[in-house]
C-alpha cells in the first residue's frame, strides 16, 4: 500500500507528462467525463443498497480523498484548486458526496423496512417533543459549529483581491462566478438567449412546477427511492450532472479560450480554438444529398424555411410527436394519473432537460453546432 | 447549593429578569413551552416539534445553517458597509484597506466565505427537501417560496461579487451580464427584439434594452457598480428576509417539518 502511495505520488508530482496522467487527462476529455459521470450515478442509484453500506462510502471518500491529495502534487491541478475562490468547489464536491451517500442510505434503510413489513425509520410521528430544549440546543450547537467553522476558514484563508477593474485588459479564460459556470457551459451549446434566458427560466419554472406535477402521493416526509424512482432519477440527473458536474467541468477543465484541457494540462492560451462546427442543414443538403445548401425559398415558404427543414421537422419530432410516442409507451401508467396539461408540462421540461446532454455530446463528438439556424431573426436551436 | 447557582438564582428572582423572560427557569412543560411562546425569535418554532423531525439525519439542520449564514452575512455586511463606498475612485481601495488597516478586517473573508457557504448550503437544503418528498401537499407552495429565495440567494452572491471592483470582479460580471443582451424581445441581439420598431426606428437597442437596465450603461462601469450596490445592500436582503419570514410562518402552518403521514 504505502509503496503504491509513493509510487502513485511520483508519478503525478512529476511535472513531465507519464503514462498515468495522459491516461487521467484523457478520461477527463468531455464526453468520456460526462458519460462516466451519468454512468456512475446512474449504477449508484441503481445499486443504492449495496453501494450505501458505510464500507463503500468509507473506501470512496479514502480513494477521492488520495486522488484529490496526489493530484494536488502537479502544479497545474494545484494551480486550480488553490485559487481562494475554488476552495469551495473542493467543498461543494464533498458535501455533495456525502448527503447523497446520507439521504440513499437512509433510502436503502426505509425501503428494505418497508419490504418486510417494518415501520420507517421517521414513523412514530405522533410522538412529540418539545422544543425548548430539544430542538433550540441543537440549533445553538449548529449555530456556534457554523461560526467556528466560518471563523478558522476566514482566519486561514484570505479573500481575494485581484488587480483593479481594469476595462482593457481581458482575463483569458473570464469565467462567471463558480455557481453559474454550469450556465456559462450552455453558452457554448446554445445561443445566449437560451443559455442565458430560457434555460435558467425553465429550470426556475420546472423546480416550481414540481410539487404540482408529481402526483405520486408515496414518499412524502421520508427518504425512499423505491417508492418514486422517476422523481429522484429526474432530480438527481439535473442537479448532480446538469448542475454540479458542469460546475466542475468549469472550473478544472475549462482554460484559456474556453478550452477544453486535461487537470494536469498546462492552460496553454496559444492552442487553437475548436475547428469548425457544422449544422444540420450542412449535413443534410451537402453531406447527405451531395446538392448545394437551397438559397430560395419554395413557394410560399421563406428561404429559410426550406434551408432549415431538416432541422425543424426533426425538433419538431422530438419535441411534440415524442411525448406522444412517450405517453403509451414507458409514461402509460404516468400519464393517466397526471392528466393532459400536467404530461404536456413535464414533457416539455423533460424533454429540455435531454436536449441539453444531446447537445453537448453531438458537439463533443461530431463538431455539431444546430439543429435549426435561422440567423436571420437570431433564432438558432 | 454553591455560591455560583445561588447568584443565578437571584439574577433570575430580581425584577430585572422578570421583566425581560415573563417565565421563570425553563424546567418544566408549562415554562419550557412559556420560553418558546414569549420570545418573539423563538416564537417562529412550534411549541412541540416531531421527534423525526429533529433527527439530524433528516433535515441536517441545512435550512436552519441557511439561515444562520444569512444572518452572519447582514451582520458582517452592515458592518462592511462602514468601510466601503461604491464609486470607481474609492471600491478597490476601501476593500484593500479592509485587510491592511482595519481592525476587524477579517470581517471581508467572513462575509465572502460566508456567502459561498450558504450557497452550498441552500443546495444541500433543497436537495434534501426533494429527497424526503416534502415538497408534496399540504408544502407546494413553500418550496416555491424556496425555490424564489434560491434565485434571490444566487443573485445577492452575484450582485456582491462586483463590489470589491477587481479584475475578477468586473470580468466575471461582465461575463454574467452579457446575457441579458440577448434576452427575447427585450435584448438588442435577442430573437425578435429586430421586429419591435415604430416606423423605421429600432426601440431595442443597445441603449435601452435589459442589459442596459442591469447595468445602467452599456458596459460594467461606475453606474453598474452603484446599481449592484443598492441591490445587494438594500433591495435583495430586504426582499429576502421577508420571503424568509413567510417561509417559517408556512412551516408552521403546513403542520411542521414534514414526515411520514
Ligand atoms: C434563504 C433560504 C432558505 C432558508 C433560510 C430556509 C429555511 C428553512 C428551514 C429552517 C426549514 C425547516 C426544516 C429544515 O431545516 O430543513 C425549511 C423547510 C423547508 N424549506 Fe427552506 N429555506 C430556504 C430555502 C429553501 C429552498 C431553496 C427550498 C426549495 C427549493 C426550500 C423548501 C423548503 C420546504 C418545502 C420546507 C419544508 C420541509 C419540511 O417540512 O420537511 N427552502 N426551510
Amino acid at each position: 500500500m504505502t509503496e503504491m502511495l509513493s509510487a502513485g505520488s511520483s508519478l503525478l508530482a512529476a511535472d513531465d507528462s507519464n503514462a498515468i496522467k495522459d491516461a487521467i487527462n484523457a478520461l477527463c476529455a468531455p464526453h468520456w467525463f460526462f458519460i462516466l459521470s451519468c454512468a456512475s450515478i446512474t449504477v449508484f442509484m441503481v445499486g443504492y443498497r449495496r453501494f450505501t453500506k458505510p464500507g463503500f462510502a468509507l473506501f470512496a471518500v479514502v480513494g477521492f480523498t488520495v486522488f484529490y491529495a496526489l493530484s494536488a502534487l502537479d502544479s497545474d491541478f494545484r494551480s486550480i484548486i488553490a485559487k481562494p475562490d475554488n476552495v469551495p468547489i473542493t467543498m461543494m464536491i464533498y458535501l455533495v458526496g456525502f448527503f447523497v451517500w446520507l439521504s440513499f442510505r437512509q433510502a436503502a434503510i426505509n425501503d428494505q423496512n418497508t419490504e418486510m413489513g417494518r415501520p420507517l425509520s421517521e414513523a412514530g410521528s405522533d410522538d412529540k417533543v418539545l422544543v425548548w430544549p430539544d430542538l433550540v440546543y441543537i440549533e445553538l450547537i449548529a449555530l456556534v459549529l457554523c461560526m467556528v467553522f466560518l471563523t478558522v476558514w476566514s482566519v486561514v484563508l484570505r479573500a481575494p483581491l485581484e488587480q483593479p477593474a481594469n476595462p482593457s485588459v481581458i482575463p483569458n479564460p473570464s469565467k462567471a462566478p463558480w455557481y453559474f459556470l454550469g450556465l456559462q457551459e450552455m453558452l457554448v451549446y446554445f445561443d445566449p438567449w437560451i443559455a442565458g434566458v430560457l434555460l435558467p427560466g425553465l429550470v426556475i419554472v420546472g423546480l416550481i412546477a414540481v410539487p404540482f406535477i408529481d402526483k405520486n402521493p408515496r414518499g412524502n416526509g421520508y427518504y425512499t427511492l423505491r417508492e418514486r424512482p422517476f422523481a429522484i432519477g429526474v432530480f438527481m440527473f439535473g442537479f448532480v450532472i446538469l448542475w454540479v458536474v458542469l460546475i466542475v467541468f468549469g472550473t478544472f477543465l475549462r482554460g484559456p479560450n474556453w478550452n477544453f484541457f486535461g487537470p494536469y494540462e498546462f492552460w496553454d492560451p496559444h492552442r487553437p480554438a475548436a475547428l469548425l462546427n457544422i449544422n444540420l442543414a450542412e449535413i443534410f443538403w451537402v453531406q447527405w444529398l451531395g446538392r448545394g445548401i437551397p438559397m430560395e425559398g419554395w413557394g410560399p415558404l421563406p428561404t429559410f424555411m426550406v434551408r432549415e427543414a431538416p432541422g425543424i421537422v426533426l425538433l419538431s419530432f422530438y419535441f411534440f410527436v415524442v411525448p406522444a410516442i412517450l405517453r403509451y409507451t414507458i409514461f402509460r401508467k404516468l400519464g393517466a394519473q397526471m392528466g393532459f396539461v400536467r404530461y404536456a408540462l413535464m414533457s416539455q421540461l423533460f424533454l429540455w432537460m435531454v436536449f441539453v446532454p444531446i447537445k453537448m455530446v453531438l458537439r463533443w463528438t461530431l463538431n455539431f453546432k444546430y439543429f435549426v439556424a435561422i440567423t436571420e431573426y437570431f433564432l438558432n436551436f | 447549593m454553591n455560591l455560583f447557582d445561588r447568584f443565578g438564582d437571584w439574577v433570575r428572582g430580581g425584577q430585572v429578569w422578570g421583566s425581560v423572560f415573563r417565565h421563570g427557569v425553563p424546567r418544566d412543560r408549562r415554562t419550557r413551552a412559556m420560553a418558546i411562546l414569549s420570545n418573539v425569535f423563538l416564537h417562529l418554532h412550534p411549541i412541540a416539534i416531531r421527534k423525526s423531525g429533529i433527527r439530524l439525519s433528516f433535515t441536517w439542520c441545512m435550512g436552519g445553517l441557511t439561515f444562520f449564514l444569512f444572518l452572519v452575512e447582514v451582520v458582517t455586511g452592515v458592518l462592511l458597509m462602514f468601510y466601503y463606498r461604491p464609486t470607481v475612485e474609492y471600491a478597490y481601495f476601501d476593500i484593500q484597506g479592509l485587510r491592511a488597516h482595519v481592525t476587524l478586517g477579517l470581517l471581508r473573508e467572513m462575509h465572502r466565505w460566508g456567502a459561498h457557504a450558504m450557497i452550498i448550503s441552500i443546495w444541500l437544503h433543497m436537495l434534501r427537501v426533494f429527497l424526503t418528498g416534502s415538497y408534496k401537499p399540504p408544502r407546494e407552495f413553500n418550496w416555491g417560496v424556496g425555490v424564489i429565495l434560491l434565485v434571490l440567494t444566487l443573485l445577492l452572491s452575484f450582485t456582491g461579487y462586483l463590489l470589491p471592483w477587481d479584475q475578477l470582479a468586473m470580468w466575471a460580471i461582465t461575463v454574467g451580464s452579457n446575457m441579458a443582451r440577448a434576452t427575447p424581445l427585450l435584448g438588442h441581439e435577442g430573437p425578435l427584439a429586430s421586429l419591435i420598431t415604430v416606423g423605421d426606428v429600432p426601440l431595442v437597442h443597445a441603449g435601452d434594452d435589459a442589459r442596459f437596465g442591469l447595468l445602467a450603461g452599456t458596459f460594467v462601469g461606475p453606474n453598474a457598480l452603484l446599481r449592484f450596490y443598492v441591490l445587494h445592500c438594500v433591495f435583495l436582503p430586504v426582499v429576502v428576509t421577508v420571503l424568509i419570514a413567510v417561509h417559517f410562518w408556512r412551516i408552521r402552518k403546513d403542520g411542521g417539518v414534514s414526515g411520514p403521514l
